[in-house]
């Protein structure tokens, strides 16, 4: 196929083949040509842009966590600086001998681990998780000589958040905890997630929560050059972070310690209100617990203690739990008798012992009745039948179009998160409340049982104080809240946070002074008057008692009932009686009469707020006030009717719909 | 050259007289390059690349002063040593990174396939001159004889690379000793549709699971990962990704000697090697870029002038060879950190750190000056 060539035909085949070598070479060359052509020139912007988001990372400064302090300048959440020893899981490839190996220089309790692995669960990735907090100088001073050994573990000097005050006010400060799942998907619903890169903790409960936004700050950012390791090399510009707003509250961690203490080991919740602003002075609920514990990362069986308790410490009792407010409903319910017309401040009825309606009895507290009962006497005495004739006058849309008003069933907006709502009962909310078409009706029996606060009604003792408390303060009602100022902490600058009231209800002065004249002489010769006596100052009040468990039919003895399903104790009051400076509501689960258990608390609350008096202790049950206390009960198994849905025995605080007691 | 003279002048041209002045000059350019790029990349290599360079250069001018006569007849040896050796790598060699490509004897590791470098082409040029003036069909396919069986070898190591140069520099002999078009064109047209395929349904062919008939699994990777480097960019993809960026940042005039960020903030991966090309191109920019493409071409045409006017067949044949295959290494290094060719782990002719590639680039120098030199002496 190839003919024979001499050498100068074959030295010109070479001469040409070189030719067509060349010019593939050309092509070649030209076509890299181009591709750099295109790089360097047509797409020099697109990579100058990658080549400088390679080398400049954004690092974020993370800011001071806001502080915040009482109405007295007293500090409940504040931040301190610790050393912690933090390993970078990507870092390291035996977690467990690494952590062995620091066992040996620092101390590592069996706790550390468990709370190590717990964070590393929730972790995202590249983060670098605390094995110790706290460590001594000694301990960061061992470690640091065997640093070398452990790489991709690092003592860190951070800023801790630090709660002096323990398990008072847990519920009402709250306590910030490291960003979980959830947190996170919050924060991108709510766009900041620029402002929280780089931040581990966010607020998970009180006020910690619902001020985070003030509290956080604004996360600056440092511009520094990187190499490929993700090793800052140098810094390139600076934007510091702006610390976060403190917190100036209108609670008074005296009057607060005052109050927990009272409680003892008892459960239960107290609201106090200054009526002239709305500020809160006191908010407990008791069980409390520590928040210091969910700083750091809670570990698995504190966890389980406080969550699986039935007392439910970790419930904010106080505004998120709701009951029946008992006898305490009663000067509401005369106001708004007096507001209807549907009674004068004069007018008496007779009290026989009962009250029939629908062929059934309704029993008062006292056999065989009060007499002749006016508005006066029906609080002081607390008359159950008084109220039964009132309700039944008045009707239940009647009731709940004068209690709306007030605050009643509704969410007072407390700058707290997780607010009960509560029911102010009408047969619209029972219709939709009920699924079966026979539980829907509304029956007239169950207005009368409303009369007295019990049935349907079911109220947090937020709604109860600042009910009270804007009765007190001549209609006038405030937004409750329990932050005075935001107060930024560089220019010193003070922000009010509540200074409008809400609504000025239209009540009568000649109404309003005869309801007040009443609770006062509740404290005097009614059922406040043992928890009172000797008070120096002259201070409203009202009884209640609420029902946990309906006897149908039988007598409530106490000692026959046991403890969970014992009566829920109330006291409303405020003082001094002429210009009230306090309104407050308590409530003690399964504390039997209102006079018994609550209103010595009460007292004490209110000795401390005007006298200045310190009695750190529980407050003592008046036993004899069983006796007298008497009267309030009598309603049991009388109020129980056709139509309510049987009495469940969960206690009140479990019911995540915060419905009412039975 | 009958009397010795040791006059320092006599003494100086004697040992200048293997040199070809534009072959040196464009040789010393090209090391000039790697000094200043390397001063960059990699400034605690600078004394073993001195050592390099001067074993290297030594190399050459030991290689320049053999005539090719005297190279041509360490073909058959060199060519039977190398496959030997290859035998001996497939069998007893030493296994890295999942390829065996070293043989341990005693004192050092050696890599046989670079011997093939120089060996094929050499053996390939000294058959066709033993049958030249009847150079037919039958010599071409064992010429194809003689180059399938190393290859085959280098293949089962395995290395890509090396067994593309091997296989290119065997190619070009074949080519320049005339194999007809009619046989050329089919090939050209298989690889051109072939390539077209690849690039064409290579989502399709990347797909994991579908095998490639012949080639390992981490060699689809890198063809694969050219097609598109998104779909690894912390793997293979990284590299190339990374190359590019170095590149095109670096623009018209470069980010300036010293000051390349991807280089110096070891986003880019074998700056020293394989990328190297990227810090020249990231701190020199298209200027640097194309001074050294010019650099290459001038030295490709130097080659191609002295294969053309080269007195044997043999020589024509080995200088055209080994012109090609400089080409080869710089076109296929620069397209691979371009991202236009797969990364096949091919330096970048004379600035690549390597040893051995160093010595045989300039071994094939030192070829193309020993040519030379026998035409003039020819013609004299």
């Amino acid at each position: 196929m190839m003919e024979f060539r001499t050498p100068d035909e074959e030295l010109a085949g070479f001469r040409r083949r070189v030719l067509v070598a060349g010019l593939f070479v050309a092509v070649c060359f030209g076509l890299l040509a181009a591709r750099f052509y295109y790089l360097q020139v047509l797409r020099y912007d697109y990579y100058h842009t990658r080549a400088e988001d390679n080398r400049i990372a954004l690092l974020p400064m993370v800011p001071n966590r806001g502080t915040i302090a009482d109405r007295n300048g007293v500090a409940v959440a504040r931040n301190y600086a610790a050393y912690t020893l933090e390993i970078t899981p990507s870092r390291v490839s035996d977690l467990e001998a690494t952590i062995d190996a620091l066992a040996q220089i620092v101390q590592i309790e069996p706790r550390d681990r468990r709370r190590f692995r717990k964070l590393l669960e929730e972790s995202k990735n590249f983060e670098s998780l605390p094995i110790r907090t706290r460590l001594t100088e000694e301990e960061v001073a061992r470690f640091v000589a065997r640093r070398y050994q452990f790489p991709g573990v690092e003592v860190q000097a951070r800023l801790f958040r630090d709660y002096p005050f323990g398990e008072l006010a847990s519920h009402v400060i709250g306590y910030i905890g490291r960003i979980n799942q959830r947190d996170q998907e919050r924060i991108e619903e709510t766009g900041v997630v620029a402002n929280y890169r780089g931040s581990d903790y966010i607020g998970k409960s009180g006020l910690e929560m619902s001020y985070e936004a003030e509290l956080h700050g604004i996360t600056g950012a440092e511009q520094v050059e990187v190499n490929a390791g993700g090793r800052a090399v140098r810094q390139l510009s600076r934007t510091p972070a702006v610390t976060g707003n403190d917190l100036d509250l209108t609670l008074d961690i005296e009057m607060q310690k005052i109050a927990e203490a009272a409680f003892g080991n008892r459960r239960g919740a107290l609201v106090a209100i200054e009526p002239a602003t709305g500020g809160v002075l006191a908010l407990v609920s008791k069980p409390t617990f520590d928040p210091n514990l969910f700083v750091d990362g809670i570990s698995n069986e504190d966890w389980k203690s406080l969550n699986d308790s039935p007392d439910h410490p970790l419930v904010n009792r106080a505004i998120f739990s709701t009951y029946p407010p008992g006898s305490t409903f009663k000067p509401f319910m005369a106001l708004a008798g007096l507001a209807a017309g549907k009674r004068t401040i004069t007018q008496t009825i007779p009290d026989p012992g009962y009250f029939m309606f629908g062929g059934r009895r309704f029993m008062d507290d006292k056999i065989g009745g009060h007499g002749m009962v006016d508005l006066h006497k029906s609080i002081v005495v607390s008359c159950n039948t008084y109220y039964y004739q009132l309700a039944n006058d008045l009707g239940i849309e009647g009731i709940a179009n004068f209690m709306r008003p007030l605050g009643f069933g509704s969410r007072t907006g407390v700058d707290l998160n997780g607010e009960g709502e509560g029911v102010l009962p009408t047969p619209d909310w029972k219709r939709k409340r009920f699924r079966k078409k026979e539980h829907q009706k509304w029956f007239g029996g169950e207005t009368i049982s409303v009369g007295i606060g019990q049935g349907y009604n079911a109220y947090t003792p937020l709604q109860m104080a600042n009910a009270l408390a804007a009765v007190v303060n001549d209609g006038k009602m405030f937004r409750p809240h329990v932050v005075r100022h935001v107060v930024n902490p560089v220019t010193g600058e003070r922000r009010l946070v509540e200074p409008e009231p809400v609504r000025q209800l239209a009540l009568k002065p000649e109404h309003l002074a005869a309801v007040r004249q009443a609770m006062v002489d509740v404290n005097k010769a009614g059922t406040g008057a043992r928890a009172f006596a000797g008070a120096p100052y002259s201070a409203g009040g009202k009884t209640g008692t609420a029902q946990v468990f309906s006897l149908r039919g039988q007598r409530y003895v106490e000692g026959r009932v046991i403890e969970r399903l014992r009566d829920h104790s109330w006291f409303i009051a405020y003082a001094p009686a002429d210009k009230p400076t306090i309104a407050l509501a308590v409530l003690v689960e399964n504390g039997g009469f209102g006079a018994q258990s609550a209103a010595p608390i009460a007292r004490q609350v209110i000795d401390f707020h005007l006298l200045g008096k310190r009695r750190e202790q529980p407050a003592g049950e008046d036993a004899a006030a069983v006796d007298e206390g008497d009267e309030e009960h009598a309603e049991h198994g009388a109020a129980a009717h056709e139509g309510a849905p049987d009495a469940t025995l969960v206690p009140p605080a479990a019911d995540p719909a915060g419905g009412q007691v039975q | 050259m009958t009397e010795l003279s040791f006059h320092p002048r006599h003494v100086l041209r004697a040992f200048l007289r293997p040199i070809d002045p534009p072959l040196m000059l464009l040789l010393a350019a090209l090391l000039g390059f790697a000094f200043l790029v390397m001063m960059s990349a990699s400034p605690e290599r600078l004394p073993s690349l001195q050592v390099n360079t001067l074993v290297a250069l030594a190399a050459m001018w030991v290689a320049a002063r053999l005539p090719p006569q005297r190279l041509l007849s360490l073909a058959l040896p060199l060519y039977a040593l190398g496959v030997l050796l290859l035998v001996a790598v497939d069998l007893f060699g030493e296994t890295s990174k999942g390829a065996t490509r070293w043989l341990n004897i005693g004192v050092t590791r050696i890599q046989p396939s670079e011997i093939m470098k120089i060996a094929m082409p050499l053996m390939l040029a000294w058959y066709f001159q033993q049958r030249e003036g009847q150079i037919r069909l039958r010599e071409f396919i064992v010429a194809g004889l003689l180059l399938v069986v190393p290859v085959g070898l280098i293949m089962i190591q395995p290395d890509l690379g090396t067994s593309l140069l091997v296989t290119a520099a065997g190619v070009y002999v074949i080519f320049f000793a005339g194999l007809s078009w009619k046989l050329i064109a089919p090939v050209v047209l298989i690889g051109v549709v072939g390539i077209g395929a690849i690039v064409g349904f290579g989502d399709h062919l990347c797909q994991p699971g579908v095998d490639w008939y012949g080639l390992r699994e981490y060699q689809k990777h890198r063809v694969c990962t050219l097609l598109d480097p998104t779909q690894d960019p912390l793997g293979k993809g990284f590299h190339i990704i990374q190359s590019t960026i170095a590149i095109g940042s670096g623009g018209v005039l470069g980010k300036g000697w010293m000051d390349g960020t991807q280089t110096h903030l070891a986003f880019l991966p074998e700056r020293h090697t394989d990328f190297i090309f990227s810090v020249l191109a990231e701190e020199f920019g298209l200027l640097g870029i194309v001074v050294l493409l010019v650099t290459y071409l001038l030295l490709i045409l130097r080659g191609f002038a002295i294969a053309a006017t080269a007195p044997t067949l043999a020589s024509r044949l080995l200088a055209g060879a080994i012109t090609m295959i400089f080409f080869t290494y710089a076109f296929v290094n620069m397209g691979m950190v371009s991202g236009i060719l797969p990364v096949v782990g091919v330096p970048l002719p004379f600035i690549s750190y390597g040893g051995t590639a160093l010595v045989t680039l300039c071994l094939g120098i030192g070829i193309l000056m020993s040519i030379q030199r026998s035409r003039l002496l020819a013609q004299a």
